[in-house]
């Protein structure tokens, strides 16, 4: 059996009270994908990479993770829902993100931060989830942290500590949602080296950035998202060197 | 020692009272605090108004003049329902309101309502990205709720709980009007018999100051324990 697409998304329309922020955006991938998301503010980039998770729901559109499709309903307000909580847990649990702004949890130290889903979201035994937080923590260089809380590190080590957490729960499709936007420009580095060796193991990856040099490097896909539509999608050779997209000529043109 | 001219076993065990009715309260008004900010800081606009009445009327209203109306308001009430429950169904149910459970009643009410403004700034305090990360790694509710949610409000409410529990200490002894002999009741009897009364509300003073003090070495440790990895600013 040929691999089964990690993560189809059909026909994405998000709306906010009267605002169209997604106009039916999709997007299939295969294993081993890197996909990245590039465009201005506002563009609606991280809406769409929220939507993949449920962290926002789609006013419409389907989502299949794996073969399965997100089953949604409707409330009594006319609004669409997911139908069933306990498949959107599943679901999220194979799609793990990384924020922009780290998010880890502040009261748990970055070992905690690892063990936390996989003990209680996948039930892997105490002692393997360690085990497994401590060989990502060395993947991720920062093995000797692993007692720290997040507020005790650079930017840079807490982005890679989150990254340790996403790892950790060994998902289908990994979500970043600019994942070096909050950094300082020297630890940005860093990061992207992390997440290109990511790349070469064949981790399939939806990353929403501004680092274009990562777009054109390391992606295998490139979408180039403009008020809502995708403008440009394409191999990174093509988007980057030949669009057809007016857009993203003038988006790819030198500020100064 | 200090002579308590034999009022001291007295004395100690209407500071066990004290002790206790403040204990009951708190849990109590740990509860209502719960509930009620849980309730304030829902969907429902049932529960909000219901929340919102709670507090207001709670905190408007004089912490006496509640006491005495839950006292004897509350025995009237039950009075009337145990002949209600007698007229209809022919049981007998009567039910004696003692000056403790009033208090602990009076008392968790009235704290509650402060514990719920305390709760539901330090809910709204809690980052959004901390409960967002919790969602975006498949936690149900319930989990997002118990390792997320509660350790990170407790910091922020901590203060909080620690300020009501000190005032809450102090109310108790307000229940002494209502004929609870708590440790301000023996003293008064005492101070009245004796002619004494520096001889007898001192010591009762210092009771207070030492459960005061010892409490706040309690939440000072706690506080820094619901604090660990949060850079101190000094």
């Amino acid at each position: 059996m040929a691999d089964q697409a990690p993560l189809i998304c059909k026909d994405i329309h998000k709306t906010f009270a009267e605002l169209e922020v997604l106009k039916g955006i999709s997007l299939e991938t295969r294993k081993g994908d890197v996909v990245s998301l590039i465009g201005s503010s506002g563009s609606g980039k991280s809406t769409f990479l929220r939507c993949i998770n449920l962290l926002e729901t789609p006013t419409s559109g389907d989502i299949i993770v794996h073969g399965d499709p997100i089953r949604f309903t409707t409330n009594r307000k006319g609004e669409r829902i997911p139908a069933d909580n306990k498949q959107v847990e599943l679901i999220r649990a194979k799609l793990s993100m990384v924020f922009q702004g780290f998010n880890l949890w502040s009261h748990m130290t970055v070992l905690e931060n690892i063990i936390e889903a996989p003990i209680n979201v996948l039930k892997v035994p105490k002692k393997e989830a360690i085990e497994r937080a401590e060989a990502y923590l060395n993947k991720v260089g920062i093995y000797e942290r692993k007692d720290y809380y997040p507020a005790q590190m650079s930017g840079g080590q807490q982005q890679r500590a989150a990254i340790a957490r996403a790892l950790a729960m060994e998902p289908e499709v990994m979500l970043f949602d600019e994942p070096t936007s909050a950094l300082d420009p020297e630890l940005v580095g860093e990061v992207l080296k992390v997440m290109q060796s990511l790349a070469e193991e064949g981790r399939t990856m939806i990353v929403v950035t501004h680092e274009m040099a990562f777009a054109k490097d390391v992606s295998t896909q490139v979408l180039f998202l403009h008020q809502g539509v995708i403008e440009e999608q394409g191999t990174p050779k093509k988007v980057f060197d030949n669009p057809d997209s007016e857009r993203m000529k003038q988006f790819l043109a030198p500020k100064f | 020692m200090f002579d308590l001219k034999g009022y001291g076993p007295a004395l100690l065990n209407g500071a066990v009272v004290t002790v206790e009715l403040a204990f009951l309260s708190l849990a109590l008004a740990l509860v209502l605090g719960l509930i009620g900010a849980a309730a304030k800081l829902s969907n429902s606009r049932v529960a909000v108004g219901i929340a919102t009445t709670y507090t207001t009327l709670i905190r408007g209203v004089p912490d006496l003049v509640m006491m005495l109306l839950f006292y004897y308001g509350g025995q009237v009430c039950v009075n009337m329902l145990s002949d209600y429950i007698w007229d209809t169904y022919e049981v007998d149910f009567f039910f004696q309101f003692n000056p403790f459970i009033s208090g602990v009643i009076t008392i968790g009410l009235i704290f509650g309502a402060y514990m719920t403004e305390t709760f539901r700034g330090a809910f709204l305090a809690v980052e959004t990205g901390q409960i967002e990360a919790a969602r975006a790694y498949g936690f149900s509710t319930w989990h997002t709720f118990r390792r997320v949610m509660v350790p990170q409000m407790l910091r922020h409410a901590l203060p909080g709980i620690g300020n009501n529990w000190q005032v809450l200490l102090k109310t108790t002894a307000l229940v002494s009007i209502i004929g609870l002999t708590d440790m301000v009741r023996v003293a008064e009897e005492a101070a009245k018999a004796e002619r004494m009364p520096f001889h007898f509300f001192i010591p009762v003073a210092f009771v207070y100051l030492a459960l005061t003090a010892g409490s706040e070495l309690f939440i000072k440790w706690l506080d820094k324990r619901a604090n660990a990895g949060v850079i101190q600013e000094s």
